[in-house]
């Protein structure tokens, strides 16, 4: 079924069927299962955030401590460290984090390793060509005086280290694969098995999951929410809402022969595409780190809608050709890259943030959509939710009570229900393209998101007829010294997937060449191929390694589904 | 018996490793973990005490480390130990293989085991032999590369791979036996015995609790000095050759693979 | 007296040639040193010829101690004893699993410092240092020894080298093995288990990749292969692919090798692979891609059909070798 000619991914939807699967109704006995007092699923900024205000306040109330039992609070995360499946620019609002650590200076921050520098100085180009650039006047949603450079992978690693002081239990190298779902509540999730093979058979070590009970659930599980998703189809939290739309980040870390003196932000056009039939929409940032050994490091990344058309559209690639940009030369030459990553983030905004709670459980941060993409901030609202999540749990459970929707009018009178009602309507426009959308979403800005009325839609991202255009023809060849290929990226993730784990990626594995050419550019880590022998058009069959991935998500956003691999796989990032 | 397995935590394998150049020493704050071969050791003495055929009263977890290196021992309990040992001191830092395993032997001098296992390397010191210094020190036999192991009242019989094929050894108790990957396939710990590793007895250790001289360890007692650290060579591309007639850039390999004696 | 002890490993009648390379390592090293080479072979039964027979490599003396032969330990009492008796100021130990266990073994007895995966010694101020790979093999590092120093060469690290020397004095020494070395008894040595090659212990890998378009690809590889008197290896793609077991997988989750011939037939050569063989003495690869990644660090590359490359090499290498 195609229109014009061309298909969309999503006339191909993946093999699953996530009520069904990700669901678990009966409990295993009682003796089997493990009880907590509340289970954060994800150790992300928002889920450690939670676990940091939770235990703050049980700190000061033993009472209530003592009643959650051995394990007041557990924190499952799938990595093999909080934050090391995370990854961000980042420029972020200092109040929240400040809010959550009253006792911490931003010194302290810089001490503790996650922490960069204030912004003092910045600056906003318009890259026309690949050799011009244009400093514009610096707009409104990139103002970022006495916003602070941060590493979300590190600041996560302190975080855990807080949560557990606190009397937090850390689950890492564990997969949160099922949520467990009684009498219409939620009460707890179950963790995912180890030991399965290739065909998802039990090898010789094989260990079953366990069922975690709890009062209360957190899902923390930042952009592509596995069990997140299973939560909205089941309660059906998506109701009345906008689509989630979503886009996607591809970041490196550099260390640099002479320190960059401002924090960057470019608007393109250039290296993207212009002609709104190629559907493109995305910036970069370059955000100077000095880190606490006085080494002179550049955060740099591209951020792409995954809205585009034309299915070769890289956002690895653009980023290296972004590289090749006199601008940036400037900066990078003569360095080291020491760390790339990629991750998807939701791009809806507020009309397409689901439902924030439910019977037993409530959404924090990313899982929740909580990001103004306009600004890319994202990291201050992941806090803020954590501390209300947080204060709604406590207040709840102190109460003896089960209701936890308090929270929900909570995040909607916050700064966070706030920023993201302002720019409510800034990015919708775009996606009828760059030329056209920028005046709307220009209007929505300087109006401060009174105009244009009402509420503008998004459509899916999988919806968008694709085709196979010219965008791969500009990109570099990776010279393996300034330009890198994917799979030596994803080597310096730290990714070292078992060979014969199952695989976590449902795709449908055979379908027609553009869908196929969409996802193997698309992926930063290479993990699609299309055979040497396909035929140019028609059908063709889909390799997927799925053991390159590096879990950032995009597929799910473009006709597949990335579900949760085995705990412990996956990327090791430690300061992106 | 007592088994007692010797761990390390050591940085994750797939993390490119870097030198800090400010002290000049291998950057280990990266990501840590339980060293892969160790969870072949823990592995084994769990086969050991669940295989009925000796009576074992306890596995023991021991490990030289900083302060994070507990961790190890947290996830050696997780996988089955019943205790561990935390060797630590400030006076340990910058030891050298020969350093470590005596002070290793110190501590379990004090244990008094009957079987110890360790895995036979580790991913940063690369250095494949600690088992057998730490033999040398307590008096016993000592084996590596150990890929079969059969255990009997007596003793231990043992496959190990070696220069000229797979040599079996019977070997006495008390011994100290270095395994390899091949030996078995670790389990993955249970929820629940993660969670209750913590509570598992640890007993924090300083070198003068177990009788170790400090003029024996640490930089200071270490007789090597490991320093000067360059790039490697780097391997320039050679020669490339483009295959028009096949006849002869076949004849053109194997000129090059005779000029090298490769054939 | 000062000067090097080299162990000699002895197995049926012939010397180790990791042994031998460490011999001729050895007498270079100890000329420039001023000072003598001797050499030590433990076992049951070691002729004089073989004993002898290292004088060609630059052995002025080799001692013969008669012990159980293949364990480690009566080395390290044998080696012992004779550094008590002598003076050595450095052991030396060629490539290979004996020496690490008995180097490490007899730094402990004498104290001394040791160090492993060396891959090149050189002399400074009258004394010896020695390189070693670190850290995966990005970064090389150099040891000082305070005292004695233990020094265990990497495989194939030591070249050998017949210095011109007729046959060494053979001297019979008589040690008593300590109480922990008679623990240990060899009860069979040396068994090969034909099945699984082991192909970190080959000297040639013909190893396939993607490139070979189909598991029949493999043929080809394993022709070659047994012409050259080596072995196949596989990339990770094609054993995930089914077309070739996983103990043959090279690369970072498969068996890291440094033969003495690596060819690659169909290998791009992403760094994935790339730090599983990238040690390997002579690399040759064959990709029809001239971009291909490993032609940035092979030894001789091709640009061309495997399929059309190979068969042909594979009859070449036979004629080459019947003639």
């Amino acid at each position: 079924m195609s229109r014009n000619g061309h298909s969309a991914p999503s006339d191909f939807p993946p093999p699953v069927d996530s009520v069904d699967e990700f669901v678990k109704r009966e409990l295993d006995a009682e003796d089997e299962r493990i009880e907590v007092g509340v289970a954060i699923v994800g150790g992300g900024t928002a889920g450690l955030a939670t676990a940091n205000r939770l235990l703050q306040l049980l700190g000061d109330d033993p009472e209530l401590m003592e009643q959650l039992g051995e394990v007041p609070v557990a924190v499952i995360e799938k990595a093999k460290t909080c934050g090391g499946h995370n990854l961000s620019g980042a420029v972020m609002r200092p109040g929240p984090l400040q809010e959550l650590y009253p006792d911490m200076t931003r010194e302290q921050w810089r001490e503790q390793g996650f922490a960069f520098g204030e912004v003092t100085k910045e600056a906003v180009y318009l890259t026309p060509t690949a050799k011009r650039s244009i400093r514009i006047p610096v707009p409104p949603p990139f103002k970022n005086h006495g916003n602070e450079v941060v590493s979300v992978a590190a600041l996560n690693r302190y975080q855990q280290a807080q949560a557990e002081e606190g009397g937090a239990y850390i689950l890492t190298e564990t997969a949160a694969s099922q949520l467990l779902v009684s009498d219409g509540r939620v009460v707890g999730v179950r963790s995912g098995d180890k030991g399965r093979g290739k065909d998802g058979e039990p090898l010789g070590n094989f260990e079953p999951g366990t069922d975690i009970t709890a009062k209360a659930t957190v899902l923390a599980e930042g952009c592509w929410g596995h069990l997140t998703g299973a939560a909205i189809r089941e309660f059906n939290l998506g109701e009345g809402r906008e689509p989630q739309v979503w886009e996607l980040g591809v970041k490196e870390v550099w260390k640099v022969t002479k320190p960059l003196d401002r924090l960057i932000h470019t608007m393109g056009p250039w290296p993207l595409k212009i002609n709104p039939k190629y559907g493109q929409v995305g910036g970069t940032w370059i955000y100077p780190m000095k880190n606490e050994k006085g080494e002179d490091l550049v955060s740099i990344g591209f951020v792409v809608e995954l809205d585009y058309a034309d299915a070769t559209t890289s956002v690895h690639d653009l980023l290296q050709l972004f590289k090749t940009h006199p601008l940036v030369r400037e900066i990078l030459e003569g360095g080291e890259r020491i760390a790339w990553g990629a991750k998807a983030l939701p791009g809806g905004g507020y009309f397409s943030m689901p439902k924030l709670t439910m019977p037993g459980a409530l959404l924090v941060g990313d899982s929740a959509g909580m990001v103004d993409t306009l600004a890319l901030k994202g990291v201050h609202h992941c806090i803020k939710a954590g501390i209300l999540a947080a204060e709604q749990i406590y207040a709840t459970l102190k109460a003896g009570g089960t209701d936890l929707s308090g929270y929900e009018d909570a995040v909607e009178e916050s700064s966070i229900g706030k920023e993201l009602y302002e720019v409510r309507n800034a990015r919708q426009p775009l996606q009828k393209g760059l030329m056209l959308g920028a005046p709307i979403s220009g209007l929505a800005q300087i109006t401060k998101g009174k105009l244009p009325p009402g509420r503008l839609s998004w459509h899916r991202n999988d919806d968008k007829e694709v085709f196979v255009g010219d965008t791969h023809e500009s990109y570099p060849k990776p010279d393996g010294k300034y330009t890198f290929d994917k799979l030596s990226s994803v080597f310096i993730t730290g990714n070292a997937t078992r060979d014969d784990a199952p695989n976590h990626i449902r795709v449908q594995k055979r379908v027609p060449r553009e869908v196929a050419e969409t996802w193997k550019w698309m992926c930063p880590a290479g993990v699609y191929e299309i055979p040497d022998d396909a035929p140019e058009t028609g059908d063709v069959d889909v390799i997927v390694n799925y053991t390159n991935c590096v879990q950032c998500g995009a597929i799910t956003a473009k006709g597949g589904r990335l579900t949760t691999p085995e705990g412990g796989d996956g990327p090791l990032y430690q300061i992106t | 018996m007592k088994i007692a397995v010797l761990v390390k935590e050591v940085p994750d394998a797939a993390v490119t490793k870097r030198i800090d150049p400010s002290t000049g020493r291998m950057d280990r704050g990266g990501e840590k973990n339980l060293n892969p071969y160790d969870t072949h050791a823990i592995e084994a003495a769990m086969q050991v005490k669940e295989g009925g055929v000796v009576e074992v009263d306890e596995v023991v977890a021991v490990t030289m480390g900083p302060e994070t290196a507990v961790r190890a021992l947290h996830k050696a309990v997780s996988l089955g130990a019943d205790r561990s040992v935390h060797l630590t001191d400030p006076a340990l830092t910058g030891s050298d293989v020969a350093a470590t395993g005596y002070a290793l032997a110190q501590v379990l001098k004090a244990e008094s085991p009957d079987l110890v296992l360790l895995g036979q390397q580790s991913d940063d010191g690369e250095c494949y032999t600690i088992g057998a210094v730490v033999a040398e020190h307590l008096g016993m036999p000592s084996l590596t590369q150990v890929i079969a192991m059969e255990v009997s009242a007596e003793g231990l019989k043992c496959e190990r791979q070696a220069e000229y094929g797979y040599d079996t050894v019977q070997v006495d108790f008390p011994a100290v036996i270095s395994v390899g990957d091949a030996i078995n396939e670790p389990r993955y710990p249970s929820r629940k015995a993660i969670m209750g590793a913590k509570k598992k007895p640890l007993d924090t250790k300083a070198t003068g609790d177990v009788g170790i001289e400090a003029d024996k360890v640490g930089e200071a007692g270490s007789k090597v000095v490991c320093g000067d650290y360059k790039a490697p060579p780097q391997k320039a591309g050679g020669e490339i050759i483009e295959d028009e007639d096949t006849n002869e850039t076949v004849e053109k390999i194997v000129n090059w693979l005779d000029e090298r004696k490769l054939i | 007296m000062a000067g090097i002890l080299t162990f000699a490993l002895h197995y049926e009648g012939q010397i180790n040639k990791n042994s031998q390379g460490a011999v001729s390592e050895a007498a270079k090293l100890s000329q420039e040193l001023g000072t003598e080479c001797h050499a030590v072979v433990v076992g049951e039964g070691i002729s004089d010829d073989a004993a002898a027979s290292l004088g060609a490599y630059g052995a002025t003396k080799v001692f013969r101690v008669n012990a159980p032969e293949g364990l480690a330990q009566p080395v390290v009492d044998a080696m012992g004893h004779l550094f008590e008796s002598n003076g050595y100021d450095y052991a030396l130990f060629g490539g290979g699993l004996l020496g690490f266990e008995v180097g490490a073994g007899l730094a402990a007895r004498l104290n001394a410092g040791v160090t492993m995966e060396v891959t090149q010694i050189n002399v400074a101020d009258g004394k010896l240092t020695a390189e070693r790979p670190i850290l995966g093999d990005s970064s090389i590092s150099t040891s000082t020894y305070k005292d004695r120093g233990i020094i265990i060469g990497r495989l194939n690290a030591f070249e050998i080298k017949e210095s011109g020397g007729g046959a060494a004095e053979v001297v019979d020494v008589d040690v008593t093995l300590s109480e922990h070395a008679q623990k240990a008894k060899m009860v069979q040595r040396g068994e090969q288990r034909g099945a699984d090659v082991n192909i970190e212990d080959a000297k040639v890998l013909v190893a396939g990749g993607r490139g070979l378009g189909k598991a029949e690809g493999f043929e080809l590889c394993t022709e070659l292969a047994d012409a050259l008197g080596g072995a196949v290896a596989a990339t990770r793609a094609v054993v995930d692919a089914g077309w070739y077991p996983y103990a043959a997988q090279i690369g970072q989750t498969g068996k890291t090798v440094a033969p003495k011939l690596y060819l690659a037939a169909g290998i791009s050569g992403a760094i994935q692979h790339k730090v599983g063989m990238q040690n390997s003495e002579n690399i040759v690869a064959i990709n029809k891609d001239a971009n291909a990644p490993i032609f940035e660090f092979s030894d001789l590359g091709i640009v061309g059909d495997l399929n059309k490359i190979l068969p042909k090499l594979t009859e070449a290498v036979k004629a080459k070798k019947g003639a």
